[in-house]
């Protein structure tokens, strides 16, 4: 505890590092995923692919991925950038299905009644569609999440500075409490970031609270 | 770069020997092997009895959440530390390392077995009651073959789990894949590291690969389960058990962990 304390400013700035590590890929790849997903869902053909493609991405081991993204995108072995693309591609393969099965989850005669009110396509699409689809998206969103704060602990293998630079520490030295306050700070991490999701659903879905029904 | 990596990859003096690639990608094996069969003499067991009797649900939901918060590298770390002292020789590094894989694999095999058994359609398992069968009969006869695409939805997500974790099991001090990457960014061989990372990622490929083939031979084409149909038009509800996808269980249980606080 007396560690922790003493090295209050250092968890801080690991802690922030680790957020960002973890965090940006979650919104690059939600910004990415609504797309995809979308072009998986309106035309056919692009479906198998597209899912199975992302889905694909999920096999490969992280460190794995870590260590081939300077051959694949001429990155330093150090960069930061292999990790934020890294969980990036992670947090497609798991968006892109799940916007997919969002969407397809909006009723047809919902649809049909937007469609038959005035609404454009790409207007139904920001107004109907992907409202309704929300609360599976945020459900797939908050697995993305906690998975991406875990992974990016394994980063510590290449030198990268994040909470799991806390492992490696406690570890060489035979000294539990930094391995103890990396532990717990990326689970905290994965809390905050788990329960910012659930607040912004909350705020997108005013209707679930309304009605009591997941629309 | 590429074909430094290519030449480390393929020259034939570093696939021989007990520290070359082959006797590496039997290491990589046998642990995964080994931490695999003990999850799922715990996990399949819990699972298929969690889901039977609706019993202990809430438990393993949040268990299982709580599970994939917790970073296994740290865990790795934090296992070897503790148990390397009281083990003697090569099983010091290995009991902590296979302890966290199977401590890894638990969660995601479990899900998949209870989300299978409750996503049976209760019509089957009223009729299985309805010819007088036993409970146990119910389940051993109708519910785990009809579970059996998300068991191995499951399964399938945890072997992936388990051969990405393996590999960080080499900062730890054991064989397998991982060491090329951890030795080789020692030395500041960046061809080393690569080389091990495409062999990893190569043998999570084939193995899920093979696991599809298992998959497809060993549940019942009623089902509809495996790539041939999953791609059919539709199939748009996203309570059938499409679970080819290593992911879906995931999204699956955690759908419902969403359910929860959403009331």
């Amino acid at each position: 505890m007396t560690w922790f304390i003493d090295h209050l400013d250092l968890v801080w700035t690991r802690t922030l590092q680790h957020a960002y590590l973890a965090g940006l890929p979650l919104v690059i790849g939600l910004l990415l995923a609504l797309p995809l997903g979308w072009l998986a869902r309106r035309y056919r053909p692009l479906f198998v692919p597209l899912i199975a493609g992302f889905g694909l991405l999920y096999t490969i081991p992280s460190l794995a991925l870590f260590v081939l993204m300077p051959a694949i995108i001429g990155t330093q072995i150090i960069s930061p950038t292999n990790v934020i693309v890294g969980l990036t591609l992670y947090t497609l393969a798991l968006l892109v299905r799940t916007v997919a099965d969002g969407l397809g989850a909006v009723p047809e005669s919902v649809k049909q009644s937007a469609t038959a009110m005035g609404y454009t396509p790409v207007k139904r699409f920001f107004a109907v569609d992907l409202p309704l689809a929300v609360p599976v998206i945020s459900a797939g969103l908050r697995v993305a999440a906690v998975s991406n704060v875990s992974i990016a602990s394994v980063a510590t293998i290449i030198g990268i500075p994040q909470l799991g630079l806390f492992f490696s520490d406690g570890f060489s030295r035979d000294f539990y409490d930094p391995l103890i306050v990396g532990i717990v700070g990326c689970v905290v991490l994965a809390l905050v970031f788990d329960g910012v999701i659930l607040l912004l659903t909350r705020a997108f879905t005013p209707w679930v609270r309304a009605t009591g029904s997941r629309a | 770069m590429i074909p430094n990596i290519l030449g480390w990859l393929f020259d034939p003096a570093h696939w021989s020997g007990s520290d070359g690639i082959a006797s590496r990608i039997v290491e990589h094996l046998w642990y995964s092997a080994l931490a695999m069969v003990l999850a799922c003499l715990i996990a399949i067991p819990a699972g298929l009895a969690i889901g039977h009797t609706g019993r202990g649900r809430f438990l393993a939901v949040n268990l299982a959440g709580a599970a994939r918060a917790i970073p296994s590298l740290g865990l790795l770390y934090l296992m070897v530390l503790w148990l390397f002292p009281k083990l003697a020789g090569d099983s010091a590094f290995l009991v902590p390392a296979i302890i966290v894989l199977v401590v890894l694999a638990i969660p995601p095999i479990m899900a998949g077995a209870y989300s299978g058994v409750e996503g049976v359609d209760p019509g089957a398992r009223d009729a299985a009651k309805g010819m007088g069968m036993t409970g146990m009969q119910v389940l051993r006869q109708v519910e785990v073959p009809c579970a059996l695409p998300l068991i191995f939805s499951g399964v399938r997500s945890a072997i992936l789990q388990v051969i990405a974790t393996a590999t960080l099991a080499a900062v730890a001090g054991t064989g397998g894949l991982g060491r090329f990457i951890i030795d080789g960014q020692k030395v500041h061989e960046f061809a080393q590291m690569a080389s091990g990372a495409i062999l990893v990622a190569v043998l999570a490929l084939v193995i899920d690969l093979l696991m599809s083939l298992v998959q497809r031979s060993v549940v019942s084409p009623g089902l509809g389960a495996g790539p041939a149909t999953s791609g059919r038009a539709g199939r748009r509800s996203r309570t059938a058990p499409s679970g080819n996808t290593p992911v879906d269980v995931e999204i699956d249980s955690s759908g419902r962990t969403v359910d929860a606080p959403a009331r």
